[in-house]
C-alpha cells in the first residue's frame, strides 16, 4: 500500500490507542478516584488552591459555574489586551517587535481567551517573547476552562436530582495540573529532541552556501507548539504554523503533533462513558463522531494525492499530488488528513496553507468547522454534541410519540428552545457575517481590493472560510484573506466572542436544569439513546440542521469553483 | 478573588515552571535548543531551514513565496484555480526546462514548480533531484553515475520504511557537492 496513506493510517491508529486508557483517566480524575499519580499531584493541586484561596469542597449549581467561568475569562481579556497593546516595552523582546494596534490585540485577546487562535498578526515579527508566553498560558487556561465545564455536564448526566454539581475551580485545576501540564511536557520534549528550538535568543542571521545572507527566527517554540496542538488550540509560535520545518521538523513530530490534536477531544467521549458508566453510549457517540469524521477525510485525501486538475493541463508530473502550499516531508496524504482533524475539532493549526487546497478539500474543512462537533474542541466540542442528542431527542420522541427523555429526565420545551437557539446560532453567525462581507464588497470591490488574493468564487470562499472559523473557534484560515484590518480584526472577534460563551451557557444550562429534574428510571416506554438507530438519528438531526444550512453558500464558494475547474 | 489569583498561580506555573523546565532540559538536545545546526568551514547551517538556491551549479529547492526568509516563513496561498498562480507555475517549468536541455515537461514533478507552505521547505522529492543531475554533471565536470549514488545516498526513505514520503534535503545535497 501506498506509504503515504499507510502513515495516515498509523496515526488515526495511534490516538485511537492512546485516547481510550486517557479516557479512563480523564475519567477518574473527574469522579475524584485515586490513581497512582496522586502523590505528585494532590500536593501540587494543594498549592494551587491554598495560593488562590479556594476551597475545592464548595459544590456549585450551574448557575455559579457559569458565574466563575465568565468573571475569569473577562480578566484574562483585560490582561492580554493591556500586555499585547504594551508588548514593545515590556521585558523579553529581543528582536524589538511592536505593540499591536488597539483592533488587533482586541482580535488576538479574543482569539486567545476563546481558545479560537485566529491569528491576523505573524508570530516572526508581530510578537515578542513575553506576548508569546501570555499567549501560551491562555492556550493552557483556555482550554482547561473547556474542560472543566464539559466536566460540569457530565456530573450533571447522572441518574439523581440535585442542584450540586461539583466545584468548577476545582475542575479547573485538576485538569490543568493532571491532564494538560504533564502530557504537554512530554510533547515538548519530544520535539526539542527532534530539532525544535526552544532558545531565549533573538534571530539568528547565516550566511548560505550562495553566500546570501537569511534570518532565521528561533525563540522558546517548543514548549508553546505542545500545548497548542494538546488544547485544541492551535495558534502557531512562527506564521505559516506547523508547515514551518522549525515548528514541525520531521515525520515523527508530524505524528505527535496530529495525535495531539484529537488526543483529548477524542479521550472526552470515552471519560464521559466512565464517568456515567455508560459505555453503549460513549461507543454510540463515538461511532456517529467517527463516521462523520471518516466521510470528511477520505475524499480530500483522495482529492489532495490526485492533484491540482489545472496543474495537469500544464503537462507536469503530478504524483506527489497537490504541492501547492504543502512540505515534501509530509506529503499530500498526512497534509489532507491534518486538515480535516484541525477543522472537525476546533484545533486550527495547519501543516500545509489550506488556500491552495483543492476546491473539495476546502469544502470539506469548512464543514467540520460548520458541523463543529465530530470529536470537537477540548470539552466544548462534546457541548456542541449534547446540543445535537438533546435535538435528536426531542425529534424522535415526537415521531414513535414517546416522551422526549434523555438518561433518565424528561426533556421538556425549555431545554429544547435553548437547545435549538444555540444549534441556530451557528450559522445564523457565519451565513449572516459571510452576506455583509459579500455586500461591503460587491458595493466597492476597489476599496477592498486588499481583503482578496484570489479572484472569483475561491474569493468568495475565503470570506465564508474566516467566518466559519471564527463561528466554531477554530482558528485556521484560508490566509490569502488580508485580514488585519479593523473591520475584519472586529467583525471576526465579535464572532468569536458570541460563538464561544453563547453554546458553552446553553448546554450547561439545559443540562442542570435536567439534574434537578425528577430521574425517572427506564421503561419500556423510554426512547433508547445508546442504539445505533439512534445514532443513525443523530447524524441526520446534524445533516439537516447544520450541514445543509450551509450548503446554498458553498455551492457559491468551492463547489462552484470546482465545476469551473472540472469544465463542467 | 479567587479569579485573579488563581490566573497568577497559573501564570507561575504555566510560563514559569513549565517553560523552565522545557528549556532546562533542552540544553541536552542536539543543538541545546537552537535546532539542528552543522558546521561548514565555520559557517552555522541550520539542516531543516530550506536556502535558496538559484545557480546552475546546485540542486534547486522548490520555489518560495518568501524568498527563503527563516524569519518571516510562509506560503503563497493561491487559490488552485487562481490564473496569476497557474501563469508563475508555467514560468518556472519554462525557466527550468531552459536551464536543464533534455528534460521532458512531463518528467518534471509537481513539488519542484510549486510553493511550499512555509517558504522555507529544506526537502524535495527523489524525482525532483535526479532530473538536476544532467545540468550539475555538466558544470561540475561529475559523472551522472556519481551523482546518482549520491542521491541515493542521501534519500532519506518513509519513516521505518512504512509511512509517509520519501525525499531529499537540499542543503545537505548541495554541501556534498561542495565537498567533493
Amino acid at each position: 500500500m501506498n506509504t503515504e496513506i499507510l502513515g495516515v493510517i498509523l496515526m488515526y491508529a495511534t490516538v485511537l490507542v492512546l485516547a481510550i486508557p486517557l479516557g479512563r483517566y480523564i475519567g477518574k480524575i473527574f469522579n475524584y478516584e485515586n490513581t497512582w499519580l496522586d502523590k505528585i499531584f494532590n500536593p501540587i493541586d494543594h498549592i494551587f488552591y491554598k495560593l488562590s484561596g479556594i476551597n475545592p469542597s464548595i459544590e456549585m449549581n450551574w448557575k455559579q459555574h457559569l458565574l466563575a467561568l465568565l468573571i475569569i475569562n473577562a480578566f484574562w481579556f483585560v490582561i492580554a489586551l493591556f500586555v499585547l497593546s504594551n508588548m514593545s516595552w515590556l521585558p523579553l523582546n529581543p528582536d524589538g517587535n511592536p505593540s499591536m494596534s488597539w483592533d488587533l490585540a482586541f482580535n488576538t485577546a479574543v482569539s486567545f481567551v476563546s481558545n479560537t487562535n485566529l491569528q491576523h498578526y505573524s508570530g516572526e515579527t508581530g510578537m515578542s517573547y513575553f506576548g508569546q508566553f501570555i499567549l501560551m498560558l491562555w492556550q493552557f487556561i483556555s482550554a482547561a476552562t473547556g474542560i472543566a465545564i464539559c466536566a460540569v455536564v457530565f456530573n450533571a448526566m447522572k441518574e439523581r436530582t440535585t442542584d450540586k454539581l461539583g466545584n468548577f475551580y476545582s475542575y479547573f485545576v485538576r485538569t490543568c495540573t493532571r491532564i494538560l501540564l504533564p502530557i504537554a511536557f512530554i510533547g515538548a520534549i519530544i520535539l526539542v529532541f527532534n530539532g525544535t528550538p526552544m532558545t531565549f535568543e533573538g534571530k539568528d542571521t547565516i550566511t548560505t552556501l550562495e553566500g546570501k545572507e537569511q534570518q532565521i527566527s528561533t525563540g522558546p517554540a517548543a514548549a508553546f507548539i505542545a500545548i497548542k496542538q494538546l488544547g485544541t488550540n492551535g495558534g502557531g509560535y512562527y506564521g505559516p504554523n506547523s508547515s514551518n520545518p522549525m515548528e514541525n521538523p520531521n515525520y515523527i513530530t508530524n505524528i505527535l503533533e496530529t495525535v495531539f490534536i484529537f488526543l483529548i477531544p477524542i479521550a472526552m467521549i470515552f471519560a464521559m462513558g466512565y464517568v456515567l458508566k455508560r459505555r453503549k453510549l460513549a461507543i454510540m457517540i463515538y461511532t456517529v463522531m467517527t463516521i462523520g469524521f471518516l466521510s470528511l477525510v477520505i475524499p480530500s485525501i483522495y482529492f489532495e494525492m490526485n492533484g491540482n486538475p489545472a496543474i495537469d493541463q500544464l503537462g507536469i508530473s503530478q504524483n506527489m499530488g497537490n504541492m501547492e502550499g504543502k512540505e515534501v516531508r509530509f506529503g499530500s496524504a498526512a497534509s489532507a488528513y491534518w486538515a480535516i482533524n484541525t477543522t472537525c475539532t476546533s484545533n486550527g493549526s495547519v501543516n500545509a496553507m489550506h488556500d491552495s487546497m483543492t476546491p473539495l478539500t476546502g469544502m470539506f474543512a469548512m464543514l467540520g468547522m460548520m458541523v463543529n462537533s465530530f470529536y470537537g474542541g477540548v470539552g466544548v466540542g462534546f457541548l456542541n454534541f449534547y446540543i445535537f442528542i438533546i435535538l435528536a431527542v426531542f425529534i424522535g420522541g415526537l415521531m414513535v410519540g414517546r416522551t422526549p427523555e434523555f438518561l433518565g429526565k424528561k426533556v421538556e420545551a425549555k431545554e429544547v428552545k435553548i437547545a435549538m437557539i444555540i444549534a441556530l446560532l451557528h450559522p445564523l453567525m457565519i451565513l449572516g457575517a459571510t452576506a455583509l462581507t459579500s455586500f461591503l464588497y460587491s458595493g466597492n470591490p476597489e476599496i477592498y481590493a486588499g481583503w482578496l488574493k484570489n479572484p472569483s468564487h475561491h474569493g468568495f470562499s475565503e470570506f465564508l472560510y474566516e467566518f466559519s472559523s471564527a463561528s466554531a473557534n477554530n482558528g485556521s484560515g484560508f490566509e490569502g484573506l488580508g485580514d488585519n484590518t479593523p473591520f475584519w480584526n472586529i467583525t471576526t472577534g465579535l464572532v468569536m466572542l458570541i460563538c464561544r460563551y453563547l453554546p458553552i451557557i446553553g448546554p450547561v444550562a439545559i443540562a442542570g436544569m435536567l439534574a434537578s429534574k425528577k430521574y425517572i428510571p427506564e421503561s419500556v416506554g423510554t426512547l433508547k439513546t445508546d442504539t445505533s438507530t439512534f445514532g443513525i438519528l443523530v447524524i441526520a438531526v446534524i445533516g439537516i440542521v447544520a450541514a445543509l444550512a450551509f450548503f446554498p453558500a458553498l455551492t457559491l464558494g468551492p463547489l462552484a469553483e470546482y465545476f469551473v475547474m472540472n469544465g463542467m | 478573588m479567587p479569579a485573579i489569583r488563581l490566573t497568577l498561580v497559573c501564570l507561575v506555573f504555566f510560563c514559569g515552571i513549565y517553560t523552565m523546565a522545557v528549556w532546562s532540559i533542552a540544553q541536552l538536545a542536539p543543538g541545546q535548543g537552537n535546532g539542528i545546526i552543522v558546521s561548514d568551514s565555520g559557517n552555522t547551517q541550520y539542516i531543516n531551514i530550506g536556502q535558496s538556491f538559484i545557480s546552475d551549479k546546485y540542486f534547486w529547492p522548490r520555489p518560495s513565496a518568501v524568498e527563503y526568509n527563516g524569519a518571516g516563513s510562509g506560503g503563497s496561498n493561491y487559490g488552485p484555480s487562481n490564473p496569476q498562480h497557474l501563469e508563475e507555475v508555467q514560468a518556472r517549468i519554462d525557466t527550468f526546462l531552459i536551464h536543464n536541455p533534455g528534460v521532458q515537461k512531463s518528467e518534471i514533478p509537481s513539488d519542484l514548480v510549486t510553493a511550499s507552505g512555509s517558504g522555507i521547505d529544506p526537502h524535495i522529492s527523489v524525482q525532483a533531484a535526479k532530473i538536476q543531475v544532467k545540468r550539475i554533471a555538466r558544470i561540475r565536470n561529475i559523472s551522472e553515475n556519481d551523482l546518482a549514488h549520491m542521491i541515493e545516498k542521501y534519500t532519506e526513505k518513509p519513516l521505518l520504511g512504512l509511512f509517509g514520503t520519501e525525499r531529499i534535503n537540499v542543503l545537505k545535497l548541495n554541501l556534498e557537492l561542495d565537498s567533493e
